[in-house]
C-alpha cells in the first residue's frame, strides 16, 4: 500500500524486491561470505527482468527459443539467484548452499551447474562478449528471443566492453540489449581529499556518467531510467525489445543507489562485500518487513 | 610439404560444404591464417570479429550455446595470451564447443619476433582442465585433426605453424586423441617431439645412425589427452630420452614426459627447447640453429650427453 492508501500498480514487484534484498542480507550472513552493494541496487532491475520482462519457462530452462540473461557482473550473484528462486528455478531454501562445497550456487554464477544461467560470469568485461554471440546466433538461426546483459558501470572500465559494444554495433543486433546497473559506486570508493583515508561514497561526478556519449558515439541507442522505478524499467525494456532485427542494439542506462533499500548501506561502498552482523541483520530484516518466518509482511 | 596453416583453411572449407554449422570467427588475420579460404568458399559463414580477440573468444563461446561450431581464426599468441581469461571463463571452464585455431605456433613466425611467436601456449593451454591441445606434424595429422576437432563436442586448441612441414604420414592416418606414434625404433635413445619439429627428429636419427648411435623418434601430436603408458612403453630400455620442441623448456612436451617418467619410469630426460627465453626476429635457420632445435644439433646434444655419461647407455 502506498501512503495514500491505494495500492501500488507494482506491489507485487515491490514485495519480491523486499523478500530479494532480505534473502541478499541473510543469505550473505548464512554463508559468511558474498556482495551486498550491488545485488542491493540490481534488484528491482532483477525482478522486474524475471516476474515482467523475459520470457521464459522454469520447467524448462534450456527452451531453445527463451529469451537469453546474462549477469556480466558476476559479483552480483545472490542478487540474481535470490530472484531466480522465488521466480521457481529452486527453492529458496536451496540459497542456504551458497558459497558452500558441491553447491549449484557458485559465489560467481557457472552455467555447467545451475540450469537457467545462460552464461558463466564472474571475470568482470565478459558477459556483453558473449550476449553479441547468442544475439548474432539467434540472427543466423533466425530466432526471434532478445538477449539481455547486465553489466556494472564500474565493469564498464574493462577495455573488452568496448570491443563487444563495437562488434555489437557493426552487426547491428537490435536482438541485444545491454543494461547498466550504474550505481556510481565500487569496491574502494572515491578519493574524497589529499589525506590517504579520505575515501569515501561520493558518487557524483564520476567518469561513468559519459556513458550516455560513449554507447551513443558507438552506434547504440541509449534510454535512461531510474533503476528503482518498476514502470521505468520495464517500458525501458519493451520499448528496447520492440527494436527489429537489423537495427541497432540498445542500452538501458538504470540509475542507481548502490546497497538500495536499507538504510544503512545506502549509497555506502563499505558495504561493496561487507557480512552484516546478526544486529544489521536483523535490523535489515525490520526495515525490508520481513515477518519472523522470512516472509514479507 | 605445405604449411599447416593452409590445411587448415582449405580443410574447413571443405568441411563447411557439408556441414553449415561451421563459423569461422576471425581477428583480422585472414590472410595470414588462411581462413581466408573458408571466406571465399562460405561468405556467410565467416564473421569478421576485428582486431579484438577477447570479444572474439566470447562471441564464439556464445555461438557455441546457439549449436554452432565456431572456429576461431588468429595468431596463437593472441588467443593463448591476450584472450587467456577470456578462454578460461567462457570457454574452457563451461567446456563450449569453441575450437581454437592458433595460427603461427612455435618459433617459425616469418620474421615477426617475440610478439607473435608463441612458445609457451602448450605450457598453458595443457594446465587448462577440460582443454584438448593437439600439435599436429605434417598436412595429413593436420587434416584429420582439423575434421576431428570440428566432429568432437568440447573446446580444442590447434596449434597450427606458418611454414612448409614434410610430410610423415600417408594418406591412410586416422587421428586418435592422445595416441602417439612411434616413427622409428632405437635402443641408445629416444627422441619426443611433437609438431613440424618431428621432422627434423627424424633427419637427427639418421644422422645419429651414421655414427653409430641408435635413436627412437616417438611423435606425440596430441599433448592433451596423451596416452602415458604408450609413452613409457616407448621408453623402454632406452637409457637416455629427449624431449625436442618449438617451445619453452618449462612446461609443454618436456614438461609432460617429465611428469610422465617421474612418475612411471624415471629415466634421464633432456629437455631440448627455448631455455626460458624470448624469441626473435630472425631467419628460421637462424632460430632453430640458436635453440637447438636443427637436424645437426639435435644429433650433436644426443652425442654429448651420451658421452658424458658412458654407463648410462648400458643401464
Amino acid at each position: 500500500m502506498t501512503s495514500e492508501g491505494v495500492t501500488s500498480p507494482h506491489a507485487e514487484l515491490e514485495a519480491r524486491a523486499r523478500l530479494g534484498r532480505w534473502l541478499v542480507m541473510s543469505t550473505v550472513a548464512g554463508s559468511g561470505a558474498g556482495h551486498v552493494g550491488g545485488p542491493l541496487s540490481a534488484m528491482d532491475l532483477l525482478v522486474a527482468l524475471y516476474f515482467r520482462v523475459l520470457d521464459v519457462r522454469v520447467e524448462e530452462p534450456a527452451w531453445a527459443d527463451r529469451d537469453r540473461f546474462i549477469l556480466s557482473k558476476g559479483h552480483s550473484a545472490i542478487g540474481l539467484y535470490a530472484v531466480m528462486a522465488q521466480r521457481g528455478y529452486f527453492p529458496i531454501a536451496e540459497l542456504a548452499t551458497f558459497d558452500k562445497g558441491d553447491s549449484r550456487l557458485q559465489g560467481h554464477p557457472d552455467m555447467t551447474r545451475l540450469p537457467g544461467l545462460d552464461a558463466s560470469t564472474g571475470s568482470l568485461g565478459q558477459g556483453l562478449a558473449v550476449g553479441v554471440g547468442i544475439a548474432l546466433g539467434a540472427r543466423l538461426r533466425g530466432r526471434d528471443f532478445r538477449t539481455y546483459v547486465m553489466l556494472g558501470d564500474g565493469e564498464c572500465q574493462e577495455g573488452m566492453v568496448w570491443e563487444s559494444v563495437q562488434v555489437a554495433a557493426r552487426y547491428r543486433l537490435g536482438n541485444l540489449i545491454a543494461i547498466v546497473d550504474h550505481n556510481g559506486l565500487q569496491q574502494y570508493g572515491w578519493p574524497l581529499g589529499d589525506e590517504p583515508d579520505a575515501r569515501g561514497d561520493r558518487s557524483e561526478p564520476f567518469p561513468g556518467d559519459t556513458l550516455r556519449g560513449i554507447f551513443d558515439g558507438f552506434g547504440w541507442r541509449v534510454l535512461e531510467v531510474d533503476g528503482h522505478d518498476f514502470e521505468a524499467i520495464i517500458s525501458a525494456c519493451a520499448d528496447a525489445g520492440e527494436a527489429a532485427a537489423g537495427s541497432r542494439p540498445t542500452v538501458i542506462l538504470a540509475r542507481t543507489i548502490k546497497g538500495r533499500g536499507l538504510s544503512f548501506t545506502e549509497g555506502r561502498h563499505a558495504w561493496h562485500a561487507r557480512v552484516p552482523t546478526a544486529d544489521e541483520l536483523e535490523a535489515a530484516r525490520l526495515e525490508l518487513g520481513i515477518d519472523a518466518s522470512g516472509q514479507p509482511e | 610439404m605445405r604449411p599447416l596453416r593452409e590445411t587448415w583453411g582449405e580443410t574447413l572449407a571443405e568441411l563447411g560444404e557439408t556441414n553449415p554449422d561451421i563459423l569461422v570467427l576471425d581477428g583480422d588475420l585472414a590472410t595470414s591464417t588462411k581462413a581466408d579460404i573458408f571466406a571465399r568458399r562460405h561468405p556467410e559463414r565467416f564473421l569478421e570479429m576485428g582486431i579484438a580477440e577477447q570479444n572474439m573468444v566470447g562471441v564464439a563461446a556464445g555461438l557455441a550455446t546457439m549449436g554452432y561450431i565456431p572456429w576461431l581464426s588468429s595468431f596463437a599468441v593472441f588467443l593463448t595470451h591476450r584472450a587467456l581469461d577470456q578462454v578460461r571463463l567462457v570457454v574452457a571452464q563451461p567446456h563450449a564447443n569453441v575450437k581454437i585455431g592458433a595460427g603461427y605456433g612455435g618459433l617459425l613466425t616469418g620474421l615477426t619476433g617475440k610478439t607473435h611467436q608463441d612458445v609457451q601456449d602448450l605450457a598453458i593451454m595443457r594446465a587448462m582442465p577440460g582443454m584438448t591441445v593437439l600439435a599436429p606434424g605434417d598436412e595429413i595429422e593436420c587434416a584429420a585433426m582439423t575434421r576431428w576437432a570440428t566432429e568432437f563436442d568440447g573446446p580444442v586448441y590447434l596449434r597450427l605453424t606458418r611454414d612448409p612441414a614434410p610430410v610423415l604420414f600417408d594418406v591412410a592416418y586416422r587421428f586418435e586423441p592422445g595416441r602417439v606414434h612411434q616413427l622409428r625404433d632405437g635402443s641408445d635413445v629416444l627422441l619426443i617431439s611433437t609438431g613440424p619439429q618431428t621432422s627434423r627428429c627424424l633427419a637427427a636419427a639418421v644422422l645419429l645412425e651414421a655414427t653409430g648411435v641408435s635413436a627412437g623418434v616417438l611423435h606425440v601430436p596430441s599433448i592433451k589427452p596423451v596416452d602415458a603408458h604408450a609413452i613409457v612403453a616407448a621408453v623402454g630400455r632406452s637409457s637416455l630420452v629427449v624431449s625436442v620442441e618449438e617451445h619453452s623448456v618449462i612446461g609443454g612436451l618436456g614438461g609432460l614426459i617429465a611428469e610422465i617418467l617421474t612418475t612411471h619410469l624415471p629415466r634421464h630426460l633432456v629437455r631440448i627447447g627455448l631455455e626460458d627465453c624470448w624469441g626473435e626476429s630472425a631467419p628460421n635457420d637462424f632460430l632453430l640453429e640458436k635453440h637447438g632445435l636443427t637436424a645437426a644439433r639435435v644429433a650433436d646434444r644426443v652425442r654429448l650427453e651420451l658421452q658424458d655419461t658412458p654407463t648410462r647407455r648400458k643401464a
